[in-house]
């Protein structure tokens, strides 16, 4: 191929920026810890203060790993759909994932109060939030699934995925209302979405699963690229079409449930993330585009990261926020410089 | 005839084809019996609705037959696996593409699909597979354009070449002249008469391009209200086949052309 050496310089590129933006991320944070120490603790070398180790080691290595994971995986989930929906607008939730996880949660954390206070205590913990998003965007999955063994036009998938969304932010409707102001509170920071509260041993889960959803996603590559042509002609050469659907939506949901089961639902990046690397790449090859929208994704995220943290302040902002601050205007002037939407 | 003792490739008996729903079956058309032979170019026509695309689905096992058989290779097209059928049958259909991002070098290559490893990496016997395409039709040139800069008798040519590229002993294609003027029409079905000569593939092709197809193919199946009639193209006249294609009111065949005529 004509292009393979400058797509090679890229990725070099992109593997720099990733190590770049990744040590720029951990040596950021609300307490100052000047770089040489950030890297010394890494290393296990001298430092002046040792709360500062423990504050990179337990709190910002395990953050920027999970934003890395956040970004790449939600990333690749959005580029997953976009080929399989056809459709550019189609995201890792347009199946209803993250409301299903909405839901889920929403039950927990405000159906404590409707369903009396005996679980409260019970239910409100981070483990029961995590399995209860899981489960919610399992449920929504499983129902998607059946309805696209039944419905053979992917694009009544969508929209089912679209109607299975309004139902659900629905009961979760009805389900704040009846909510206490304390539990609505819980249930929206819930929302914005958050990175940093993940252990090395809820990450190491997180991993596992992230791990799984991509080996698939590396599997589906040759169908990804088939269906580029659309369905009759992926068809008539051969793919199995109903067996490449079924494994892209199951690394889908893997991918983006179990993030936002344990990061909250993030915004933005599984639907900008495939675009952004599109117009930078200029290709639909998804051999080329699969690695690329996981660096991008992970370098993307912790950037946000990085600038949700509001470098030495106490505050950190919504993940959620910033996301969808950041890169809807990239998008947008992506798509004014270049006049064009490739897909 | 030297062509009796060609090699058959697509043979049909007493098919029938049509729709199936759960109260009753629709029947298209019935008793199709056509052996097309290797290396033959062979114009499908008839008039809107006739059943052209049904005939044409069910040959490509997109829809069921609803009786009769259908043989490639003197073995049952049901008895195909997905991925033996795409070593044997490559299709160019009407309809566009997903995705025009692609380079034209890019789409031929999909059209090795069937040969690649898990990941889809060409091998070099791919790599030439593709150009050898590329040069059948023409486009070397145009290799590394993208589909979306194309026009649309180069991208009709592009996708001839992506089945070309599926090394395939049928190629068949459904109306691969609309949206096309009449010099790129006649360059499309002249391409691939040469095509059907040069790598002795049978090439089945539907088109409203009666004239040109009497000019170009070595057989036609024509499609009437009562029967599908397949013979080469000088008997068909002089049966007069085409006399029973279309209502009479608007237009008749004049045997000496070989065309229609507006009625005066």
């Amino acid at each position: 191929m004509p292009d393979s050496k400058t797509y090679k310089l890229s990725f070099l590129v992109l593997i720099l920026i990733l190590l770049g933006c990744f040590f720029i991320n951990i040596s950021f944070g609300s307490v100052y810890i000047p770089f040489k120490d950030v890297f010394n603790s890494l290393i296990d070398g001298k430092i002046e203060q040792e709360s500062w180790q423990y504050i990179v080691q337990n709190y910002r290595l395990p953050k920027a790993f999970t934003a890395m994971i956040v970004g790449s995986g939600l990333g690749i989930s959005g580029l997953l759909m976009q080929t399989l929906f056809r459709n550019p607008l189609a995201g890792p939730f347009v199946l209803g994932l993250s409301s299903g996880a909405s839901l889920g949660v929403a039950l927990v954390i405000l159906g404590s109060g409707v369903f009396g206070g005996v679980f409260a205590a019970f239910f409100v913990s981070k483990w029961s939030i995590v399995i209860a998003a899981s489960l919610g965007s399992f449920l929504v999955l499983l129902a998607v699934l059946m309805v696209s063994i039944k419905v053979r036009d992917t694009m009544a998938i969508l929209i089912i995925g679209l109607m299975f969304a309004s139902m659900t932010a629905a009961i979760v409707s009805v389900l704040s209302y009846f909510g206490s102001a304390e539990q609505l509170q819980q249930y929206i920071f819930w929302g914005f979405g958050s990175l940093g509260n993940l252990s090395w041993h809820e990450l190491f889960i997180l991993f596992l699963i992230y791990s799984m959803g991509m080996v698939i996603s590396i599997v589906c590559i040759k169908s990804l690229n088939t269906l580029l042509l659309g369905e009759n002609y992926a068809k008539s050469l051969g793919l199995n079409i109903k067996r490449s659907r079924l494994s892209i939506i199951v690394a889908t949901s893997l991918l983006a449930g179990t993030i936002t089961a344990f990061a909250g639902p993030i915004a933005f990046i599984g639907l900008a993330i495939p675009h952004m690397t599109r117009q930078i790449f200029n290709t639909s090859n998804n051999k080329i585009l699969l690695p690329a929208v996981f660096l991008f994704g992970a370098i993307i995220m912790l950037i946000c990261d990085t600038i949700a943290q509001l470098p030495n302040s106490d505050y950190t902002l919504p993940i959620n926020a910033i996301t969808s601050l950041i890169g809807a205007p990239v998008v947008i002037w992506l798509l004014v410089r270049k006049r064009k939407m490739m897909f | 005839m030297s062509s009796e003792n060609q090699h058959i490739v697509l043979k049909t008996e007493a098919l029938s084809i049509g729709y199936v729903s759960k109260k009753a079956q629709t029947i298209v058309a019935s008793n199709i019996n056509i052996e097309l032979k290797k290396g033959e170019l062979v114009g499908l026509i008839g008039a809107n609705g006739i059943g052209k695309s049904t005939l044409l689905r069910t040959l490509t096992r997109v829809q069921p037959e609803l009786n009769g058989n259908i043989a490639i290779n003197e073995k049952r097209l049901q008895d195909y696996s997905n991925l033996e059928l795409a070593k044997a049958l490559s299709i160019v259909l009407t309809e566009s593409l997903v995705s025009k991002n692609l380079t034209v070098f890019e789409l031929v290559a999909l059209g090795r699909q069937p040969y690649t490893n898990w990941v889809g990496n060409l091998s070099e016997d791919d790599v030439q597979m593709v150009n050898k395409a590329l040069e059948q039709t023409n486009i070397s040139d145009l290799k590394n354009k993208k589909c979306f800069e194309l026009s649309d008798g180069q991208f009709q040519k592009v996708m001839i070449s992506r089945a070309l590229a599926q090394d395939t002993d049928i190629i068949i294609l459904d109306e691969p002249t609309t949206h096309l003027d009449m010099y790129h029409k006649a360059y499309v079905l002249k391409l691939l008469q040469k095509l059907a000569k040069d790598t002795n593939k049978t090439i089945l092709f539907s088109s409203h391009e009666i004239d040109l197809a009497i000019q170009l193919c070595d057989k036609l199946v024509v499609m009437t209200d009562n029967q599908v009639v397949s013979d080469e193209p000088c008997n068909l006249i002089l049966k007069g086949t085409f006399d029973k294609l279309f209502p009479k009111d608007l237009i008749s065949f004049d045997d000496e052309t070989g065309s229609f005529r507006v009625n005066k």
